[in-house]
């Protein structure tokens, strides 16, 4: 590990290599018994499962046929969506109008909700048949219920929750980028000697591309022998109450340790009443138990991508600037001139929040009712 | 009868700081902790050997100082705790971790539950609890919050996207527990005396029935190439003044940007 820019190997060595680019004089090396194989190269194209809910087609599916579009390309090789459900007409034409070659279908009764059992039989059977080199999932609660269950049966390598997804040239490998070490610093992650590389990424990190309904592909059923796969039993489905959507919100407002207590969410909340958006809070908060999780923002919370974001009185971790990085503009409030947040924002604010966050929404209000005159 | 829980000592990230200076991470006096997931999942386990009867086993992989978190897990009060210690586990990512704790837990057979915690602070993964189920061949049941067990099988309920789902499965399975779940209970100093007279069971890669290529870093498909800072994509525009002339400049800004 690193610590104060010196490298030390002790006991909790993962061997990450940090130590290995580090050293000056080539000191440090790292001695891997790779198992070569060169079975990795019958393994080919880039692979997407398309979630759906309700027979629509996840957003996230999308967001990911648009990364695996350039991945393809790089590669040379062809984008393929996977559909797994009871009723999926007109879902795979959409999908290759966002940017798939080939679409496989799975369509059973035991499919129509999501089940681990039966998608990890129904995907691992498709992947095992046809041998893709990479496949993609979205890092959504099934998503991450899913891709563990799928890379143990395959034994392959899974990176979850990429935020950044390339082609190493010179190899060919998935450089599966994400946040490590509770989301202090990022981590490039490849799976070299596995196939497939399998990866999840969270919804809104990337982007789909616009529908071009002129594209053509190909539209393939595969015959799944529907069977005793499941594990599990769905007794019964009811909607979550959803008290914020954070996702969809135009402008967020959000507070860190520095509100200081409930009291100081609620003078951003007032900030973002004012504005018509939403609050939203980093990790600090949640854990001081001030406000529900469902208002957090950042890896472990939600990934958002408003107009605006006025982050009031947080410092801004790695783990929290990777769920902003889709917002247009990033406003930072803190009162310390040296916390991360200001290299991540367009506008830095020096200053207290409790005086700055009153006076705003003084000025904000003025304005608008000088408009309605 | 036997409730497993899975835990791992992780260092209290919430704690770790950035020098601003060096740009490097800040861990000296960082404390270890256990997963505040695998309190819940502990806190989960401990509520149903107290109605149902039989013993709650912890179980972790890591370093000889891993011991601690078993420790705080006994002092909550489990019965047994084992430690899976071996040079050779070092290096493992989330697929030889679970093939690792999958090799312990099919000595501590006959099991009626595994539990885990949703995902560890740490790593943020969330892999290894349907791996380990995957490894075992046993049905999961991921992100739980409420979970009732009757005789051979257990129902719980899941959090999906924008839904809740009741699900059933048979035992043995395994689950992995949201932090909504329960309110975790505090050791009490009986149990920390407890804690320290309880023998912890440690077993190396020798006691337990497994495949040296699948464990530790040779187990592990997925390596880390190389770990660094981010660079921020923005043109930060940054201003000093008081309360007045920063709010007066912002609002003229978001005005300017057309988001008033």
């Amino acid at each position: 590990m690193i610590i104060e820019g010196m490298a030390i190997v002790n006991e909790g060595c993962t061997a990450c290599g940090a130590c290995v680019d580090l050293c000056p004089v080539e000191a440090i090396s790292l001695d891997l018994d790779e198992i070569p194989t060169d079975e990795t190269d019958e393994y080919c194209d880039v692979w997407v499962w398309l979630e759906t809910r309700d027979n629509r087609l996840e957003g996230v599916g999308l967001e990911l046929l648009g990364i695996g579009r350039e991945l393809a390309d790089i590669k040379q090789e062809k984008l393929v969506g996977i559909l797994l459900g009871s009723k999926l007409e007109g879902l795979a034409e959409k999908a290759i109008s966002h940017g798939a070659d080939r679409v496989w279908c799975i369509t059973d009764p035991a499919l129509e909700h999501y089940e681990n059992g039966a998608y990890t039989a129904a995907l691992t059977e498709l992947i095992n048949q046809e041998k893709p080199a990479i496949v993609l999932l979205g890092a959504t609660p099934d998503g991450r219920d899913l891709a563990p269950r799928v890379a143990a049966r395959l034994q392959t390598g899974l990176t979850a929750d990429c935020t950044g997804l390339a082609i190493e040239l010179e190899t060919g490998n998935l450089l599966q980028t994400r946040p490590a070490f509770g989301g202090n610093i990022m981590a490039t992650i490849i799976t070299p000697h596995h196939r497939p590389q399998m990866a999840t990424v969270r919804p809104q990190i990337m982007k789909a591309r616009p529908a071009d309904a002129a594209r053509t592909g190909e539209i393939l059923d595969y015959p799944f022998e529907s069977g005793a796969w499941a594990l599990t039993r769905i007794l019964s489905q009811e909607d979550t109450q959803k008290q914020v959507n954070l996702e969809q919100a135009d402008i967020i407002v959000a507070g860190g340790r520095g509100a200081d207590g409930p009291e100081g969410l609620q003078l951003l909340q007032e900030l973002a009443t004012t504005l018509g958006g939403t609050l939203a809070v980093s990790r600090a908060p949640v854990e001081e138990g001030w406000i529900a999780p469902d208002y957090q923002v950042g890896q472990t919370g939600k990934t958002v991508a408003p107009r605006l974001y006025i982050a009031c009185g947080i410092s801004g971790t790695i783990q929290h600037l990777v769920g902003i990085q889709g917002a247009d503009i990033v406003v930072a409030i803190n009162r310390d001139p040296k916390a991360p947040i200001f290299q991540a924002a367009d506008y830095g604010l020096v200053g207290d929040l409790f005086e700055i966050v009153p006076l705003l929404i003084t000025k904000i209000r003025k304005i608008q009712k000088q408009r309605h005159q | 009868m036997r409730w497993i829980v899975c835990i791992k000592q992780v260092p209290d990230t919430t704690e770790i700081r950035i020098d601003s200076r060096t740009n490097n991470l800040v861990r000296e006096g960082i404390a270890s902790i256990m997963n505040p997931y695998d309190c819940h999942a502990l806190e989960a386990a401990l509520q149903l050997r107290d109605q149902h009867g039989g013993q709650v086993t912890v179980v972790t992989m890591g370093p000889s100082q891993a011991e601690e978190c078993l420790r705080d897990a006994l002092a909550m009060g489990a019965d047994e705790a084992v430690l899976l210690s071996d040079p050779a586990f070092r290096g493992a990512d989330t697929l030889a971790t679970s093939y690792t704790l999958a090799a312990a837990i099919r000595r501590l057979a006959p099991v009626q539950l595994i539990f885990c915690g949703k995902q560890a602070i740490d790593g943020d993964t969330a892999q290894v609890g349907p791996e380990l189920a995957e490894w075992l061949g046993l049905p999961h049941i991921a992100g739980v919050e409420y979970l009732v067990v009757k005789a051979n099988n257990i129902t719980a309920r899941r959090e999906a996207e924008s839904e809740y789902y009741l699900v059933e499965a048979n035992l043995p399975a395994l689950v992995t527990i949201s932090r909504t779940m329960n309110e975790p209970r505090l050791p009490s100093v009986w149990g920390r005396l407890r804690a320290n007279r309880t023998p912890i069971t440690v077993w190396t890669g020798e006691d337990l029935d497994i495949d040296p290529n699948r464990i530790g870093l040779a187990g592990s498909p997925t390596r880390v190439k190389r770990i660094f800072y981010p660079q921020h994509q923005r043109q930060t525009q940054i201003r000093q003044g008081n309360a007045e002339q920063l709010s007066n400049w912002l609002v003229k800004t978001l005005a300017e940007e057309r988001l008033l």
